[in-house]
């Protein structure tokens, strides 16, 4: 075997278990080693027949019933002392209560938790281009803080123009801006400066309506996100967080 | 481990609220793993029943934290423990470092072979207990390598080979069919 790299990478790569640091290394390990291109193939298919094969199995509806049977003496005093019928009635509508109010908050919550997750998970991979771009010589692919240098440079190089603004007066001067890749597509990424910090702000095209800002700190990193005219926006940096409120404001006027 | 006995010990009315709301909904996740830890679901059944139950024990225990890492560690515990008392002998896991795959493993190969749920399911049971439960924690549970090593007692430096060798080995299981399966297909 040619490859040096220790086989078990790969399953950290696949699994989004590797440090940003790590998994940008393997990245450009990948770009020379076919080898271990083909073994990540591999272990993709394998994961994705897994996920399609539909192995996972429910409890089955009589494991709940005695389940939710066997803990009943214990569901504290009943108050009152009901005849034998009229008490196990009373626990079929328990139990039939206890399995609608299950199934109604599956229903309710998880649309929601699934929707906080895909944040969490976008917001992790926004960190990562982040860290990517504070390495030598990957910050900005043009560099200018004219805005009118900028924006046309990203003419031609994406199927959308994003709204390129300095504010330097606001003390956040443009630094630049270059592609990068997001949750598999290409999109606009400005730099801006922040006294000794960067700001990245991430941008691409969305059919989302429009959405206040939400923001949040992940790995000492803060985010902010919103949805403006058809534009999803990431703003990144290690600066406070008011500051990239601050940005926020000005690239929303 | 203690004996659980036939009625559980009573815990006040919130605490029982509590175990309703956080332990509960886990239920599916408890079977799933049980079922393929045990390979039957009859079992599975009367083991993820049993663990509830000492879940319900134990919850005093709880402080707070992944309900389903918790309750998925007492669930295996007691997967484990059953099957010492009422098992043939499992396939062990093999702990050499290298598992060498044939060459001619090519990505489209294995995605035919494992284009099937049955052989999929079968290739997964023939491994060793300790190999399935991290394949299952990881791609039907979900589980981050910190979950996974929580609830396995693994430590979290060796998830990731443990995963690693746990997917070679299937795919040399889905690959190389069984000389049983082989004359089955005759």
């Amino acid at each position: 075997m040619s490859c040096e790299l220790p086989r078990t990478m790969i399953h950290g790569y696949l699994d989004g278990e590797l440090d940003a640091v790590r998994a940008a290394e393997f990245e450009r390990h990948l770009e020379q080693c076919p080898e271990c291109v083909t073994a990540l193939e591999s272990q993709e298919s394998l994961r994705s027949s897994l996920q399609r094969a539909e192995l996972y199995e429910k409890a089955p509806a009589e494991l709940r019933q005695k389940v939710l049977s066997s803990l009943r003496p214990a569901a504290g005093p009943i108050p009152f002392v009901a005849p034998r019928r009229r008490a196990a009635v009373a626990q079929w509508l328990a139990i039939a209560a206890v399995l609608l109010l299950l199934l109604y908050s599956g229903w309710r919550l998880f649309p929601g938790l699934g929707q906080k997750n895909d944040q969490t998970a976008l917001a992790a991979q926004i960190v990562d281009a982040h860290l990517r771009s504070l390495e030598p010589g990957h910050l900005t692919d043009v560099i200018s803080t004219d805005q009118h240098t900028v924006k046309p440079w990203f003419d031609g190089k994406l199927d959308f123009a994003p709204p390129v603004q300095d504010f330097a007066a606001d003390g956040f001067p443009l630094t630049g801006g270059r592609l990068d890749v997001v949750g598999g597509r290409t999109v606009a990424a400005l730099v801006y400066g922040r006294r000794k910090h960067f700001v990245n702000v991430f941008i691409w095209p969305s059919s989302n309506p429009d959405a206040a800002p939400s923001s949040g700190a992940q790995q000492g990193y803060h985010w902010i996100t919103w949805q403006k005219n058809g534009m999803a926006y990431w703003a990144v940096s290690d600066t406070a967080a008011a500051d990239l409120d601050e940005l926020q404001r000005l690239l929303s006027r | 481990m203690p004996e659980v006995p036939d009625a559980p010990q009573a815990l006040n009315p919130q605490e029982t609220e509590r175990f309703n709301q956080l332990v509960l909904p886990h239920l599916d996740s408890a079977f799933n793993l049980a079922r393929w830890l045990l390979r039957n679901r009859t079992d599975a059944q009367d083991v993820t029943q049993e663990a509830m139950l000492r879940a319900y024990r134990f919850f005093g225990g709880f402080h707070g934290g992944d309900a389903r890492a918790w309750l998925l560690q007492i669930v295996r515990n007691t997967c484990f423990s059953w099957m010492e008392k009422n098992r043939r002998p499992e396939p062990e896991a093999e702990f050499n470092e290298e598992v060498h795959l044939p060459n001619s493993i090519t990505p489209e190969a294995l995605a035919i072979a494992s284009n099937n749920r049955d052989r999929l399911a079968r290739a997964l049971e023939t491994l060793p207990p300790r190999f399935r439960e991290v394949l299952v924690l990881r791609e039907l549970e979900g589980c981050s390598y910190k979950e996974i090593s929580a609830i396995t007692s693994i430590p979290i430096g060796t998830v990731m080979s443990a995963l690693s060798r746990a997917r070679q080995q299937l795919q040399v299981a889905l690959t190389n069919p069984t000389r049983e399966e082989a004359a089955r297909e005759l």
